[in-house]
């Protein structure tokens, strides 16, 4: 139902405006590189900071991967980013012009930033064709449910989504069939179908085989460039694979941040996080 | 990419099977060519002739296998389990009654104006909302419109407030009970505990003739199968399988876009229109309406026929009605005491050991071949 406008025009951050910024309504504005900035956010529940003047930004096209002990804030991150959580202080910006932290969740959404969550929800007793039919962009009105059928070009797209996660041979098979791993690059395709600019993804290869965390890193790493990924992962051996910019969070903030080599070797990372 | 785009068909399911449509078919010729026949051409002492008792009870069982096909629509697709939808099935009912209590005029036994009951409590004139009941387009209209709207209205409440499950259940059985206690009441106006009963004429044709009788089971064994064509029509689209998605994870349903509310509301009223038709179908052949329909029992006994045929099937449905309801004839004749004992026992079987119902054995047997 809000399909035309995505993103309520109030809900624009006007003030870039006088900075030579066009602000066209709904539009994503990355023409400064920056896909997403939080800025000295802070989350505290009952008086515990789960976010501490948290300040990141990731780039349009990059590939970031969160990583850090329990109760370092990366699901917390998570909830502000979505509008799940509402930050105490502190902005969300997602790109230039569009403050998260004022829009609704639908509405984050259908900006573009798609998330998966750790346990896989696919539609199980459907085919994994149909998860993607359900999961396509465009009219989700009942009138289109029941007067329209898949176009030629819809299911291309469709085709096209599956050979991205590999899942293309088995495209008849019911969901509830398939494999721990191929569930999550279901859900991820669930996600690439609705073209987001930004994946959130929490722990994505939790629980799958070495093999399929293999693969999964060459589709994470195929998709960087295209769209925007925030990877939360506890798996070491994955993380470096991916051999991307890496941040470590601890209490809440950012206690490091850069390649993994670097990351860590840094005394502090050690001392609270690889250490023990 | 380097790889060549890949291609995929778009999967349309078929309306269905070829071995389904077979089915119809037979059903049909049984219904439409066989039953007349045997009922109007063979001789009253023939073997073969077919007795107004059968064709009677053919004709109320298939009104059941409307219900139940309506009921698998949004239990089965949407899994919203209705233990009310008796009620729909009576407001249907009722409504159409209004016509055939007018449509005696005054062969009642007063020879009055006013239908008997009306009569029998001393009224002097018709309540107003018994106005154009005389016509049979606007009774026909009032057949669909009543319970369209209560169950539009009931159902936008509850979906809208994400009431779900067994609270749903409940609600809906509390309805039907509701309606029952104001129908009991001779105030309100539907002739209280008796009903309406003692039609004579239907668009001024003898409604206990032959050839009504065989007209009314031919109508009625039309209307399941375009019933059952419907319904399979929407679940091969992509509402059906939006509904069945709802079923499945409605959280997921809607963090992919999707308003549940309105997918559910449309099963949801779908359903009880269905049942509203099968109602004012089946007045007319058993000759009788009262509050009892709306007991409670009535419209758990709806949700038995479809848990014993298999539900999400629509055919399964149509089987338990038939199977349920010849069982429960046979019982009732002779051993009528334990019929509730053997309805209780059916369903605790089905449930443990045959969750899939009956079309589960067929597919088994299907899975079965190589």
């Amino acid at each position: 139902m809000n399909m035309t406008s995505p993103v309520p025009e109030e809900l624009l951050f006007q003030g870039n405006s006088s900075l030579g910024h066009p602000l066209i309504p709904g539009v994503l504005d990355i023409s400064h590189r920056v896909i997403l900035y939080l800025e000295q956010v802070t989350v505290s529940f009952d008086g515990f900071r789960a976010l501490n003047n948290l300040t990141l930004a990731i780039d349009a096209g990059e590939l970031r991967c969160i990583i850090g002990p329990n109760g370092a804030g990366k699901t917390t991150m998570m909830d502000v980013i979505t509008g799940k959580t509402r930050p105490d202080s502190g902005t969300v910006f997602f790109g230039q012009t569009l403050d998260l932290t004022a829009m609704s969740e639908p509405d984050i959404v259908s900006a573009g930033i798609g998330r998966k969550f750790q346990k896989p929800t696919v539609f199980e007793q459907h085919t994994v064709f149909d998860n993607l039919e359900l999961a396509l962009c465009g009219d989700k009105r009942v009138r289109h449910a029941l007067f329209t059928r898949l176009q030629g070009e819809q299911c291309d797209r469709i085709a096209e989504v599956l050979q991205t996660i590999r899942l293309l041979p088995l495209a008849r098979q019911q969901a509830g069939r398939l494999s721990h791993g191929q569930k999550q690059w279901l859900e991820i395709g669930m996600l690439l179908i609705q073209e987001p600019k930004l994946l959130l993804l929490d722990e994505p290869v939790a629980g799958m085989t070495d093999e399929e965390t293999e693969q999964s890193a060459e589709l994470f790493l195929s998709l960087a460039g295209r769209h925007s990924l925030l990877v939360v992962e506890h798996d070491m051996a994955f993380v470096t694979k991916l051999n991307s910019r890496v941040t470590v969070l601890h209490e809440g903030s950012v206690l490091a941040e850069g390649r993994m080599a670097e990351v860590r070797n840094h005394p502090r990372v050690i001392e609270v996080y690889l250490g023990r | 990419m380097a790889h060549p785009m890949p291609s995929l068909q778009p999967h349309h399911p078929p309306l269905l099977p070829p071995l389904a449509w077979f089915g119809v078919a037979l059903f049909a010729a049984f219904c439409l060519l066989a039953v007349p026949v045997l009922h109007l051409a063979v001789a009253d002492g023939s073997p073969w002739h077919l007795s107004s008792y059968f064709v009677t009870l053919g004709g109320k069982i298939l009104c059941y296998a409307i219900v139940a096909v309506a009921l698998d629509l949004i239990w089965g697709y949407a899994g919203i389990l209705s233990l009310g939808h008796g009620l729909f099935f009576a407001l249907g009912g009722y409504a159409f009654g209004m016509y055939l209590m007018r449509a005696i005029g005054r062969d009642g036994v007063y020879h009055a104006d006013l239908p008997d009951f009306m009569v029998f409590l001393n009224w002097k004139e018709l309540p107003w909302y018994w106005a154009g009941s005389d016509h049979f387009w606007f009774s026909f209209l009032l057949v669909l419109l009543l319970p369209g709207l209560l169950a539009f209205v009931f159902g936008y409440f509850a979906f809208r407030s994400r009431i779900k499950g067994v609270y749903f259940s409940i609600i809906t059985q509390a309805l039907t009970y509701a309606g029952m206690l104001l129908f009991f009441r001779n105030e309100t106006g539907f002739g209280g505990n008796n009903g309406f009963t003692d039609f004579k004429r239907l668009l001024g044709f003898n409604i206990t003739s032959p050839e009504m009788r065989v007209f009314l089971f031919a109508l009625t064994a039309t209307t399941l199968i375009g019933t059952l064509l419907l319904c399979r029509l929407l679940i091969t689209r992509k509402f059906g399988r939006v509904l069945t998605a709802i079923r499945d994870a409605e959280s997921r349903v809607m963090f992919i876009g999707y308003q549940p509310l309105w997918y559910k509301l449309t099963a949801w009223t779908l359903s009880a229109l269905l049942a509203a038709l099968a109602g004012a179908l089946y007045v007319p052949q058993v000759g009788i309406i009262n509050p009892s329909e709306m007991s409670p029992a009535n419209s758990i006994e709806i949700a038995i026929w479809v848990a014993v045929g298999g539900r999400a099937s629509l055919i399964g449905p149509i089987l338990g009605a038939v199977a349920v309801n010849l069982a429960k004839s046979w019982f009732t004749v002779s051993f009528p005491e334990y019929w509730l004992f053997f309805l209780g026992l059916l369903f605790v079987t089905v449930t443990l050991w045959l969750p899939g119902g009956l079309v589960s054995l067929w597919q088994r047997h299907q899975g079965e071949q190589p």
